[in-house]
């Protein structure tokens, strides 16, 4: 059976290392499209981070006129939709990328083309997204976007059409990365690598791609709702006609309380690698962590409407789901137990990395417990709109699901760069950040209870708010000046930085056991894999007295010569600009819709195509 | 092709399964999601519309019968190509998947009919009423589903003709016959649910 690479033109790549901006624009490498996302969902998270610095100053003080209250409300939905869509799942996107082939023993994910394709489309939808500001049209509906706050009636600038239509770019993105990991994870392990002896990080992107491919359709749905309401003239949100005012809140939500999990539970996986790691000793429990995540997944899809205990759907719903969101507060807590127990007894090395999985489990509690406060309907309904819930989803976004990237970044930037980062700035990065985000949001929760509502873009000096609100504008330029701590880590140990070498952390899982960074075809001779802690177990044996398993045999030039990978394709940069043309052809002329439609259908032929055997090959 | 070294096909994965079928499987997965999203924004403005007409006063059951007989008949159609182009008769395939293609594209030329009836002689248009709504978009989207698989077949069809698809190539055609079965049991669901249910 002749082979589909064995098609592949000038597929034996593997020595020289292409260079220059066109290499990374044709890119088809996992590792490379995960430091593409890396970088690129910085920046945005840099955008957002600023958008909060605007909001906090102008909050700083009472009655302040820094920003006008459509400036303010254009922020706060950008910077909402910013750190949701373009930083937080984004830099998630940059471990899976890099990390999920490494870690389950592969050469790359199960269709390279595909991965380049979401990364652009991506990338089309936050340019796209953010263009907004130029047409002075951002987005101010608020990154839950409201009905019928956002149809054509209440909203009829283009500033609702450019956030409906980037984000349905943006999850074409997600869905087909999804649809990518899923594949590769079940499909692409290095032989002996069962389902339970995956690491903990793949099963938490597992979890993670099956809440994106089944939740994303919701929001999809409705955004094209709203789409056919704003353009063609539809009646979905429309009341006068008998519309349902809460049809756009279930589908919303629907989508968007798995979406909570989709942020979260990438960090979880990231805290469940470093911990062990650090404390020298296997994640305790580590099938319950996994059962856990699945249970935590599962559960997702059925408390949506918590979001919506103050619109009044009636005690037997608004009980249903309030039993249903306490629930998930368990297989969470036993989450945090087994973290905790993996660190009892351990011989733990404080290094940045473990300080930020240590804060996130810390922070993360904290904004659980508010969470399971808000549960309540009664409490609910007291908290809904007021800065407690700010201070709630930032406790378990910022504080999660951040805090736990950061430890992410200061545990792999050795394999992703080759080189360590410098310790003592991680720390004062860490030590900057924790106090810094307490200091933001702690006050918050207080806000919230003597009612300072959300979105308000001032408010009177006589509600003595001012205090603590100069103070959580404080702690948000001490988060800022951790992130530059950050930045001048990152640029510094660039050239200057300690060489890591293969395994810097005396580390336990399958990507520490090859070069930093890894070559193009990441494992030279497929790995065996005997346990969950594959490389451990070759190092150090299972510390009962068993023997350590067999390392891979070395492999030969020849071995090495003989090894495929996919060269790189323009396709999916040209896949992606085609499909935006269209989608954006909404705002501009029915024309260019049609043409980026024809170019659309034309790219994905010539992609679907590109390695499709000559005709001379026949028969 | 069972030469000295015979290359492991790059496609087929822990599982047994290919990849390019396991990624067909999970995007009908996510399209089920995307389908039940509208079905239900159906069901859930069924009878609120404010103003006529209904789904009584227009539905022209026999047409969609029609339609619905039609589009199982091209998921026969489509089974006979697949297995065909696995028993290397070439000839069969090419004029199966023709077959297939051209009884999608009578579906979707009976729904063009059918919403052109609906606008010019009765009356409801996207924005007539809340039925008018949901009916066309739910309706619409599966007859676009359609016609991205008439395309696609096309596209099969053609390769064959050019000699650069044979039963090496088999997975193709079996990809597009699941998303092809799928569109056809969305197409009995909605037929049920919005045409045949009171």
């Amino acid at each position: 059976m002749a082979t589909q690479a064995a098609f592949m033109p000038g597929g034996a790549t593997k020595e020289a290392v292409a260079t220059g901006v066109w290499s990374w624009i044709t890119t088809v490498d996992h590792k490379r499209i995960g430091i593409l996302y890396g970088v690129s969902a910085f920046i945005f998270f840099l955008i957002g981070g600023i958008e909060a610095l605007i909001m906090r100053l102008q909050l700083a003080r009472p009655d302040n006129d820094l920003v006008s209250a459509q400036t303010f409300n254009e922020l706060f939905t950008m910077h909402g939709t910013t750190m949701v869509f373009l930083a937080i799942m984004p830099l998630s996107a940059a471990f899976f990328n890099f990390m999920i082939p490494l870690q389950i023993g592969a050469r790359d994910v199960a269709f390279p083309r595909l991965n380049a394709l979401s990364y652009w489309i991506f990338i089309a939808g936050g340019l796209f997204l953010n263009s907004s500001f130029l047409f002075g049209a951002a987005p101010d509906g608020g990154w839950f976007g409201y009905t019928t706050l956002t149809t054509r009636q209440f909203s009829q600038g283009a500033n609702i059409d450019f956030w409906m239509l980037g984000l349905q770019i943006l999850g074409i993105a997600s869905m087909l990365a999804g649809f990518n990991f899923i594949v590769t994870i079940v499909n692409m392990r290095a032989p002996g690598m069962t389902l339970m002896r995956m690491p903990v990080f793949i099963w938490m992107s597992l979890v993670v791609q099956f809440l994106v491919v089944l939740a994303f359709p919701a929001i999809t749905v409705a955004l094209i709702l709203l789409m056919f309401d704003r353009f063609f003239g539809t009646l979905f949100y429309a009341p006068a006609a008998g519309a349902d005012p809460l049809l756009w809140q279930h589908l919303f939500w629907i989508f968007g309380h798995p979406e909570v999990y989709i942020l979260i539970l990438p960090a979880m996986g990231i805290v469940s690698e470093v911990l062990p790691t650090f404390a020298r000793k296997p994640l305790f429990g580590a099938p319950v962590v996994i059962y856990s995540g699945i249970m935590i997944g599962f559960f997702g899809f059925g408390v949506w409407s918590h979001h919506m205990f103050s619109v009044g759907m009636g005690p037997v719903a608004d009980a249903v789901f309030s039993i249903a969101t306490m629930l998930i507060a368990v297989p969470t807590g036993v989450k945090i137990l087994n973290w905790i127990s993996t660190l009892w007894g351990g011989s733990i090395r404080f290094t940045s990395a473990l300080l930020f999985s240590l804060g996130f489990i810390a922070m993360f509690t904290m904004g659980g417990l508010s969470g399971v406060m808000h549960a309540s309907p009664p409490v609910d309904l007291q908290q809904t709109d007021t800065y407690f819930v700010v201070a709630h989803f930032h406790y378990v976004l910022f504080g999660g699901s951040i805090f736990g990237l950061f430890s992410g970044f200061y545990y792999w930037w050795p394999k992703m760069t080759g080189r360590l980062l410098d310790e003592r700035l991680g720390k004062l990065h860490f030590w900057l950040m924790l106090i810094g985000f307490n200091m933001t949001f702690f006050p918050q929760h207080y806000l919230g209870l003597i009612g300072m509502p959300r979105r308000i873009y001032t408010y009177a000096a006589d509600l003595n708010w001012g205090f603590w609100n100069m103070v959580s504008t404080i702690g948000s330029f001490i988060i800022a000046l951790s992130i530059l701590v950050f930045i001048v880590n990152a640029l510094k140990t660039r050239r200057s930085g300690q060489v890591a070498g293969p395994d810097p952390w005396d580390a336990r899982t399958l990507e520490w056991a090859i070069p930093s960074p890894p070559p193009i075809y990441n494992f030279a001779t497929i790995p065996t894999v005997h346990g969950r802690d594959e490389l451990w177990l070759q190092k150090h044996g299972d510390g009962h007295g068993g023997a350590p398993t067999p390392k891979p045999a070395p492999a030969t030039a020849k071995d090495i010569a003989a090894i495929h990978m996919p060269p790189p394709s323009y396709w999916p940069i040209l896949l992606a600009l085609a499909l935006t043309v269209m989608l954006s052809g909404l705002l501009i002329s029915y024309y260019q819709v049609i043409i980026g439609g024809l170019l659309t259908v034309y790219c994905m032929f010539k992609f679907a195509l590109e390695y499709h055997r000559p005709a001379q090959e026949a028969h | 092709m069972a030469d000295a070294h015979v290359h492991h096909d790059p496609n087929i994965g822990t599982t047994g399964l290919d990849n390019r079928k396991v990624g067909m499987w999970i995007f009908l997965g996510s399209d089920c999601m995307f389908f039940g999203s509208l079905i239900g924004t159906y069901l859930s403005y069924k009878g609120k519309s404010l103003a006529g007409p209904g789904p009584k006063d227009v539905f022209n059951i026999p047409l969609t019968s029609e339609s619905a007989a039609v589009l199982l008949a091209s998921s026969l159609t489509m089974v006979l190509a697949l297995a065909a182009l696995q028993k290397s008769d070439l000839k069969w395939a090419g004029r199966w998947l023709l077959a297939t293609a051209i009884l999608g594209a009578h579906f979707v030329l009976n729904q063009v009919y059918e919403f052109a009836t609906f606008v010019l002689h009765d009356g409801l248009t996207l924005s007539t009423n809340l039925f008018g709504s949901s009916f066309f978009t739910l309706t619409g989207f599966h007859g676009a589903h359609v016609t991205g698989g008439v395309i696609w077949l096309m596209g099969l069809w053609w390769q064959l003709k050019r000699g650069r698809l044979d039963a090496r190539d088999y997975t193709k055609v079996e990809i597009a016959g699941l998303y092809w079965h799928f569109v056809d049991i969305v197409w009995i669901v909605i037929f049920t649910i919005i045409y045949l249910i009171p």
